[in-house]
């Protein structure tokens, strides 16, 4: 197991290698002269100002060293300075980093603990009430938009019933309660996607597993039904399971960006958002590094739990 | 019949064990439970698609239409669904809107499975340095988060519908290519493709004629999860002004404008809102309908016990 660790952590270089260079690509491959993306754009009709702005922001230099110190300034850390506010890209997203990580466990942990319980309890009672009930609310639950979860939630719980604040942000830390009832319906929002798809993939993983002649012969073989499906079903069902959480956990923090922008949550994706619209490219490339490192990381423990779960892939 | 379904409740545990007749009369039921969803699925397709296709002869009232006496109008006899702030009628709107979903979805998605089932076979099958390079490039695209992903290309590309179409399928290969190679890794090693290999075949006929068939339903699942997602991403982006750009009606923008005017005109945001959940509903009711007509296994069992 450890050295299989260690093989995915190394094989990790190489990707995180591929993505930078896309994110520093970016600059590069939008339409137009990158230097425009990266000063403010009130001195942007003075050709002196950019002649000027170019050579101190290096773009004069051949692009692969541009890459390499733009790289070499990322792995310290350093995703160089807002346009707008003159703020470290850095800075600006720790400082709302708590907010989108409080959203994304919240829903995800919501999500969870109702999809697989209810995806395998579907399973198991294949064609009863609960199954066609489940399978359902499944299915509305992954075709709505999460934009319109958010907005009719906000039109049912707080503009009409008045129970929950429409939006804003209070932290958890600060006021509990206040901070609970602040990220309730935007986890709810959040969370309404990844916890019908979970729930859809269980079932149909679970009930395919069934299927497979290893579960007839342990069955055969006079095994309690229970330890069937707990010892042998389940753990070749649950392997699926995982690659589809960790792939929408990537759904989760992109789904951010949407829900902070309903809810008017203060997070990193706010600050993307915000960021696009006002043009401010460094800091848009550093949220989507941050992202996407971030990321990474998540798809490397799903990677792992993976193994666990499937000796067959950890001696491969 | 009711005996029978009773008798298959009580005996605890799914799936395999069960006594024939008990089973067939449950897959029966199943299937035509399934069908019939999917038959409502493919109404709401077709429906979008006659709408997108036909929208000059539907819409009742031209989309950009600005009708300053009838600026935030109810749902009345005259506009159905009510009307926006410039006065515009949403029902029209909506129908013109059913366009751009449509290709969106199509296009996206199709882009996505042709890329994803490629390099997932190839990859899965091949194994050694083609599978790890394959798979690092894959890693690469999976690594940036769906709406980063799509933010970050229509912000370099521009916002505009084709751009987020491209945007929309690139991002969705990679979880194709890995759900085919993942299963593709699961069935490598079986006896029957051990006894393709034995008889010659050779390695291209065995990822296509004798591996795909034996993956598809979870590549159906997805993909008719993948339609709907693309749909939701297009409106995601036109919601955050980044894909279909004004006057043209697209239900994400549409949705947008509702949030603004949520309080007094609340119709808006519902209905664009219903318009979405209805389009990908019916995408993914059809996908569930073909996943139980296209899986093998389940057909085989049914043939068996008719």
């Amino acid at each position: 197991m450890s050295r299989y660790v260690s093989r995915r952590v190394l094989a990790m270089i190489p990707v995180i290698i591929i993505v930078s260079i896309m994110v520093f690509s970016m600059v590069h491959l939008s339409p137009g002269d990158p230097v425009m993306l990266l000063i403010p754009p009130e001195e942007a009709s003075n050709e002196e100002t950019i002649e000027l702005m170019r050579r101190r922001l290096g773009l004069d230099r051949p692009v692969v060293i541009q890459y390499l110190d733009w790289g070499w300034n990322a792995l310290q850390g350093d995703l160089g300075r807002s346009i707008r506010t003159r703020q470290e890209v850095t800075e600006a997203i720790i400082e709302r980093l708590p907010v989108t990580l409080q959203l994304s466990l919240f829903s995800t942990v919501l999500s969870l603990v109702v999809a697989i319980p209810l995806g395998i309890i579907s399973a198991l009672k294949r064609n009863s009430w609960f199954d066609s009930a489940a399978t359902f609310t499944g299915l509305m639950g992954i075709s709505l938009p999460n934009m319109f979860v958010g907005i009719a939630l906000i039109f049912i719980f707080a503009l009409k019933l008045g129970w929950l604040p429409p939006s804003g942000y209070v932290s958890v830390f600060d006021d509990p309660v206040a901070g609970f009832k602040s990220l309730l319906l935007p986890s709810i929002t959040l969370g309404t996607a990844l916890m019908a798809s979970v729930m859809r993939m269980m079932r149909s993983t679970l009930l395919e597993t069934l299927r497979r002649e290893y579960i007839t012969t342990a069955r055969a073989k006079g095994l309690a039904p229970k330890v069937v499906i707990s010892r042998h079903a389940l753990r070749n069902a649950l392997i699926p399971v995982t690659t589809i959480v960790g792939l929408q956990i990537a759904g989760l923090l992109g789904g951010a960006f949407i829900i902070e922008y309903i809810f008017a949550l203060p997070g990193v994706g706010k600050l993307a958002i915000d960021s696009i619209y006002a043009r401010d490219f460094p800091v848009v490339q550093g949220v989507v590094l941050f992202f996407t490192i971030t990321f990474l990381g998540i798809n490397l423990l799903v990677d792992l739990g993976y193994a666990f779960l499937d000796p067959r892939i950890r001696y491969s | 019949m009711a005996a029978s379904t009773v008798s298959t409740t009580n005996r605890t545990g799914p799936g395999a064990l069960k006594v024939a007749g008990g089973r067939s009369v449950w897959l029966k039921r199943i299937r035509n439970e399934s069908t019939t969803r999917g038959i409502v699925g493919a109404c709401i397709i077709l429906a979008m698609i006659v709408l997108a296709l036909f929208a000059p002869w539907i819409a009742p009232y031209d989309p950009a239409g600005v009708d300053g006496s009838a600026v935030l109008n109810g749902p009345n006899g005259s506009h159905w669904l009510g009307t926006d702030n410039l006065g515009r009628d949403v029902l029209s709107r909506l129908i013109y809107g059913a366009r751009i979903s449509v290709q969106a979805g199509l296009i996206a998605t199709a882009l996505s499975l042709g890329l994803g089932i490629v390099i997932g076979l190839v990859a899965g099958f091949s194994g050694g340095w083609l599978d790890n390079v394959l798979m690092r490039f894959v890693d690469g695209f999976l690594a940036f988060p769906d709406l980063v992903f799509l933010i970050a290309i229509t912000a370099m590309l521009g916002p505009n519908l084709t751009n987020a179409m491209i945007a929309i399928g690139i991002n969705g290969f990679p979880s194709f290519a890995r759900l085919v190679r993942g299963e593709v890794l699961s069935v490598r090693e079986l006896e029957y493709i051990e006894a393709s290999h034995s008889v010659g075949a050779r390695p291209v006929r065995i990822m296509f004629r004798h591996i795909l068939p034996n993956i598809t339903a979870p590549i159906i699942v997805w993909a008719s999860l993948r339609v709907g997602t693309a749909i939701l991403a297009e409106a995601g982006l036109s919601f955050l002004g980044l894909g279909v750009q004004p006057p043209t009606p697209s239900w994400g923008s549409m949705i947008n404008l509702g949030n603004t005017y949520l309080e007094q005109a609340p119709w808006i945001a519902l209905s664009s809102g219903a318009a979405i959940f209805l389009a990908v509903l019916g995408a993914n009711l059809f996908g569930d309908m073909l996943r139980d007509m296209l899986d093998p296994r389940l057909r085989g069992q049914r043939f068996a016990e008719d």
